[in-house]
C-alpha cells in the first residue's frame, strides 16, 4: 500500500508542478487555491477520516491562521515567523476545544464546533480594533523565499506547492507510525480501543489539534495568496462545506483531499457564472453520494473489489458445501 | 499480604439498574494461574459482573483488588495498562484494519510513550510477537485481510488473539464461543489451554456451553439472580443439588 | 434595569422563543422517532414560506396559501424527504443522513436561490397592527399572537402525542422500536406521521415568522441553527424541552441584545448551548443516558 501511495504522491506531484506552466496568472490562482483548501482538508480528514470526529468548525482555524499572519505581518513581523505562530496557535486552540469533545459526542460535537465556528467568526466581524471588522485587512505583501520575490503568482505557486508536499509526508509519516492505527482504532471502536490500552482522549486532542494545525497554515498561506482577508471565507458555511470535501473525497483515504478540494475548489470556479446552480447539484450530488457511496468517491476501488470478492466467495460456499468441520 | 496473593479479589460487588438489582454483593478469588468459569442463566449478572470488574460501568459498592492493590473504579483503560485484558461479547474486532493490524494495535500502546509512538516503526516492534499468535491460533491464510471481511469464527479467533498480545496477567473472556462451530469450540479450548500452561495467564470465562466450562476450567463460579449459589471444581459443581436444581436440569 | 423595559424584553422573547420552540419541537419529535438530524430543518421552514409568497403572487387568500403550503410541507417534506432520503440511509447509521441532510440544506437554500429568487419578499401580516397596554407594558398584537398560536400548536401537539391512541403509539416508537414492533404498532407508518408532524410545524413557523423576516432563501440557515441548540439546551430525550429550550433562548437573546450588545445577539444560544453541553450534556429536562457495551 505505502509504495502505491508513494507513487501516487510522485504523479501528482508532478501533475501539479508543470500544468500550471501552461495557465495564465487567474489559472495559476486558482491551483494555488487549490493547493490550500487541500492542505486545510488534509487537517480535517485527519480529525475526522482518521479519527472519526464531527468537526464543523474548520474553517474557523483556517481564519484564524489566516488572521495572524496578517495581524502580525502589519506589525512588522515576517510571514515565515507568522505561518508557524498561526499554526502553533491554532494547534493550541484545537487541543483546547478537543476538551470538549471529549465530554461529548457525535452530533454533539458537531453543534458545538459549528457553534464555535459562529463564535469566532463573530469576533472576526465585530471586534475592528484587532481584525478591521467586516473591512478586514488588506494590503498583506507577499512574503520573499531566500530572497527572492513571490510576487507573482507562479513562483508563489511552487513556494506552496512545496509545503503542500512537505505537509503530505509528514501526514503520510505519521500515519504509517503507531499513530495511525491508534486513529484507526478509536475511529472503528474506541470501547474495544480504550479497552486494548489506547488512550482515546490523547488521541482525540491530537487528531483534532493536528487538523486544526494543518488549517491554520492553510489560512495562512491564504492571506499572503490574496493579499486582502474579511470574515467572509471563514463562516460556518465553509465549515460544512469543507466537511463535505472530505466526504465526497473518502474520509479516511489518504488522497481524499486531493478530489475533495477540486470539487469544492476548481469545479465551482469553472461553473462560477452558475453559482447558485452549482451549489444546488452539489447538493443532489452529497445526497446521492451517501446514498449510493456514503464512503466517498475514493471508496469505488474499494467497492468493486469487495463486489467481485463477495462473488468469489459464494462461488466458494457453493463448492464446498458439502465439506465437513472445516474451520475456514 | 499473602505469599500466594490472588490475582483477582472481588469484594461485596453489587450493580442495581433502578429497581433491579442485577448484582448482588457478590465476593470471590481467583488464584494465579487458574482458568475460572462463571455460568449462569441469562439475567443472573454474569456481563454485569464483568462490566463493572473491568470499568465499563460503575458499581454501587464493592471493592475489587488486582494483585492486592485497589482497582475499584479504574477505567477500562486504567486497567488495560495494569494488566487486565479483556474479549466482548459482540464481536469487536477493527472491521478496517487487518488481522496482523488489529493484533498490533492490541499491544502497541504498552510500549513506549504516546510521543515515541510517533518515530517508533509502524509495527511497534510487534510483527514477530503478532506473528507467533497467528500462527498459534491458525489464521495465517487471513492475516493480511481485513479483519470485517473474515468469517465470524474468524473473527472470534482474532478478538481472543488481541487480548494476549499485551500478555495481561488476568484476562477475561465474555462467552468466547458464542455462536461458533463444535470444532472451533475444541480448538479455542485447547488455545486457551496451552496459552494458560505457556504463560501462567489467569483466566476468567463466562459461557453457556457447559463440556466447554467444564472441561477447561480448574474451578467454576455459578451465578443465580445477582448472587453466587456455588464455587467449586468442575466435579463439585456438577454434582452440587442446588445447582443441578437451579440451572442444570437433574 | 427598568421593570417595564424588563417586561416588554421578555414578552417579545417569548415571541421569538415560542417560533424556535416551533422549530426545536419537530426536530426533537424527528431525532426522537427515527434518529434522524434534519440539518435541513431551517429549509423546511424557508420553503412554505416560499410556497405562500409565490401562492400570494398568483392572488391566493393567505390562509388558503398557507393550506397549500401544509399540503406541500406534508408530501415533500414529510413523506418525499422521509420516503427519498432517510429510508435509504437508515441502514448506514447516523452520519450519512446528517451528510445528506446537509446536501439538501444546500439544494433547496440554493434551488430557491436560482431558481425563484435571491432577494427577499415581502409578506401579508398576519396579526392587525394593534398594541395592546398592560400596566404601562406595551405589547404588539403580533408577539402576543405569535405566542398564542405557537402555544397552542405546541399543546395540541403534546395532547395529541399524550391522549390520542396514535399519539401514545408514536410515542412508544421514539421510546424504543423494536417493543414498538412487537406490539404490532405500525412503525414506520408512526415514523412517517412524525415527519409529517414535523414538516407542519415547520410550515405553522414561516407563517409566524415570514412578516416580520420577510422570505428570502437563507432564512432558514439562522433560525435552523437556533432551534438546534434550543432542541439541546432543552434536552433531546423529551419534547416539553423543545419547548424549554426554545422559550429561554428568544428571551435570553432579546436581553443579550438590550442589556449587552445587538452585535452578539446570536451568540447567546452558542454560548447557552456550550455551557449546557459541557455542565449537562442531557440538557436542562432531558435524562442522562447511560452508556452499555
Amino acid at each position: 500500500m505505502k509504495r502505491f501511495h508513494v507513487s501516487l504522491l510522485v504523479i501528482t506531484a508532478i501533475f501539479m508542478a508543470v500544468t500550471p506552466t501552461f495557465l495564465k496568472n487567474y489559472g495559476i490562482h486558482l491551483f494555488t487555491t487549490w493547493l490550500i483548501y487541500m492542505i486545510a482538508i488534509m487537517g480535517l480528514n485527519l480529525t475526522v477520516g482518521y479519527a472519526g470526529q464531527k468537526s464543523l468548525g474548520h474553517a474557523a482555524f483556517f481564519g484564524i491562521g489566516a488572521y495572524t499572519v496578517a495581524i502580525l505581518m502589519k506589525a512588522g513581523i515576517s510571514f515565515w515567523i507568522g505561518l508557524p505562530i498561526g499554526a502553533l496557535l491554532c494547534f493550541v486552540i484545537g487541543l483546547g476545544l478537543g476538551f470538549p469533545a471529549l465530554r461529548v459526542q457525535t452530533i454533539y460535537l458537531a453543534f458545538a464546533t459549528l457553534g464555535f465556528n459562529a463564535a469566532v467568526w463573530l469576533v472576526m466581524r465585530n471586534e475592528e480594533w484587532l481584525t478591521g471588522g467586516t473591512y478586514g485587512i488588506n494590503n498583506i505583501m507577499r512574503p520573499e523565499f531566500f530572497g527572492m520575490s513571490l510576487d507573482r503568482n507562479l513562483p508563489y505557486y511552487y513556494m506552496v506547492l512545496v509545503i503542500t508536499v512537505v505537509l503530505a509526508l509528514l501526514l503520510g509519516g505519521l500515519l504509517r507510525s503507531p499513530w495511525g492505527k491508534a486513529f484507526k482504532a478509536l475511529r472503528d471502536n474506541p470501547i474495544r480501543a480504550e479497552s486494548l490500552g489506547v488512550d482515546t482522549r490523547s488521541y482525540t486532542l491530537l487528531a483534532f489539534a493536528i487538523g486544526s494545525g494543518f488549517a491554520g497554515i492553510a489560512g495562512g498561506l491564504f492571506a499572503a495568496q490574496v493579499g486582502f482577508i474579511d470574515p467572509a471565507p471563514f463562516a460556518v458555511h465553509y465549515s460544512i462545506m469543507m466537511y463535505l470535501m472530505v466526504v465526497v473525497g473518502g474520509p479516511g483515504y489518504f488522497f481524499g483531499p486531493v478530489i475533495g478540494a477540486a470539487v469544492g475548489v476548481i469545479l465551482p470556479e469553472w461553473l462560477r457564472f452558475a453559482q447558485a446552480w452549482y451549489l444546488t447539484v452539489f447538493g443532489f450530488a452529497v445526497v446521492a453520494l451517501m446514498i449510493w457511496l456514503p464512503d466517498g468517491l475514493l471508496s469505488i476501488p474499494d467497492r468493486i473489489r469487495a463486489r467481485r470478492q463477495s462473488k468469489a466467495a459464494s462461488a466458494a460456499r457453493a463448492a464446498s458445501a458439502k465439506r465437513i468441520g472445516e474451520a475456514s | 499480604m499473602s505469599v500466594n496473593q490472588a490475582t483477582l479479589a472481588v469484594h461485596n460487588l453489587a450493580k442495581s439498574y433502578g429497581a433491579i438489582q442485577a448484582v448482588k454483593g457478590v465476593s470471590f478469588e481467583v488464584q494465579p494461574g487458574e482458568i475460572f468459569g462463571v455460568i449462569g442463566p441469562n439475567g443472573s449478572g454474569k456481563t454485569t459482573l464483568f462490566n463493572a470488574m473491568l470499568g465499563q460501568i460503575q458499581p454501587d459498592r464493592g471493592q475489587i483488588e488486582l494483585r492486592g492493590q485497589d482497582v475499584s473504579g479504574l477505567s477500562a483503560l486504567a486497567l488495560n495498562h495494569r494488566g487486565v485484558g479483556r474479549t466482548f461479547q459482540t464481536l469487536q474486532v477493527f472491521g478496517k484494519m487487518t488481522v496482523r493490524e488489529n493484533l498490533i494495535v492490541a499491544a502497541q500502546e504498552h510500549k513506549g510513550t504516546l510521543f515515541s509512538r510517533i518515530f517508533a516503526p509502524s509495527d511497534s516492534g510487534l510483527g514477530d510477537k503478532a506473528d507467533a499468535l497467528i500462527q498459534k491460533f491458525h489464521i495465517a491464510h487471513v492475516a493480511d485481510k481485513p479483519a470485517g471481511e473474515l468469517s465470524y469464527g474468524q473473527q472470534k479467533l482474532v478478538d481472543i488473539a488481541m487480548a494476549f498480545m499485551s500478555d495481561p496477567a488476568l484476562i477475561l473472556l465474555d462467552e468466547p464461543c458464542a455462536g461458533v462451530n463444535p470444532k472451533l469450540v475444541r480448538d479455542i479450548g485447547d488455545l486457551l489451554r496451552d496459552l494458560n500452561k505457556e504463560r501462567g495467564s489467569t483466566f476468567v470465562v463466562i459461557e453457556h456451553n457447559m463440556d466447554f466450562i467444564m472441561s477447561l476450567c480448574h474451578r467454576v463460579m455459578v451465578m443465580v439472580e445477582g448472587e453466587i449459589l456455588a464455587i467449586g471444581t468442575p466435579d463439585e459443581i456438577r454434582n452440587n443439588k442446588q445447582v443441578l436444581d437451579a440451572y442444570l436440569g437433574s | 434595569m427598568n421593570m417595564t423595559d424588563f417586561l416588554q424584553l421578555l414578552f417579545s422573547g417569548l415571541a421569538t422563543g415560542a417560533i424556535y420552540a416551533l422549530v426545536a419541537l419537530g426536530f426533537t419529535l424527528l431525532w426522537q422517532a427515527s434518529g434522524t438530524i434534519n440539518f435541513a430543518q431551517g429549509e423546511f421552514v424557508m420553503v412554505p414560506a416560499i410556497v405562500m409568497v409565490i401562492a400570494l403572487h398568483m392572488g391566493v387568500q393567505i390562509i388558503p396559501a398557507f393550506i397549500m403550503a401544509c399540503v406541500f410541507s406534508t408530501v415533500v417534506l414529510g413523506w418525499a424527504f422521509k420516503r427519498g432520503l432517510v429510508d435509504p440511509l437508515f441502514k448506514h447509521g447516523m452520519m450519512p443522513i446528517v451528510v445528506a441532510t446537509i446536501g439538501l440544506s444546500f439544494v433547496l437554500r440554493n434551488g430557491v436561490r436560482a431558481g425563484y429568487s435571491a432577494e427577499p419578499q415581502p409578506f401579508p401580516q398576519i396579526f392587525p397592527d394593534d398594541i395592546y397596554n398592560i400596566g404601562g407594558v406595551i405589547l404588539s398584537a403580533t408577539d402576543v399572537g405569535t405566542v398564542v398560536v405557537a402555544g397552542l400548536l405546541i399543546w395540541a401537539a403534546q395532547a395529541f402525542l399524550s391522549k390520542t391512541v396514535t399519539g401514545r403509539a408514536m410515542q412508544a416508537v421514539a421510546q424504543n422500536t423494536e417493543s414498538a414492533t412487537v406490539l404490532g404498532i405500525n412503525v414506520p407508518r408512526m415514523i412517517l406521521y412524525t415527519f409529517a408532524i414535523n414538516a407542519l410545524l415547520a410550515a405553522a413557523a414561516a407563517l409566524l415568522v415570514t412578516p416580520t423576516f420577510l422570505a428570502k432563501f437563507d432564512m432558514g440557515e439562522l433560525l435552523g441553527t437556533k432551534a438546534f441548540f434550543a432542541a439541546i439546551i432543552g434536552g433531546f430525550t423529551n419534547s416539553r424541552g423543545a419547548l424549554v429550550g426554545g422559550l429561554l433562548v428568544g428571551v435570553l437573546e432579546n436581553m443579550a441584545a438590550a442589556y449587552i450588545s445587538p452585535a452578539y445577539k446570536d451568540a447567546v444560544a452558542l454560548v447557552v448551548f456550550m455551557f449546557v453541553i459541557m455542565f449537562r450534556p442531557q440538557g436542562l429536562l432531558g435524562r442522562k443516558e447511560e452508556r452499555k457495551v
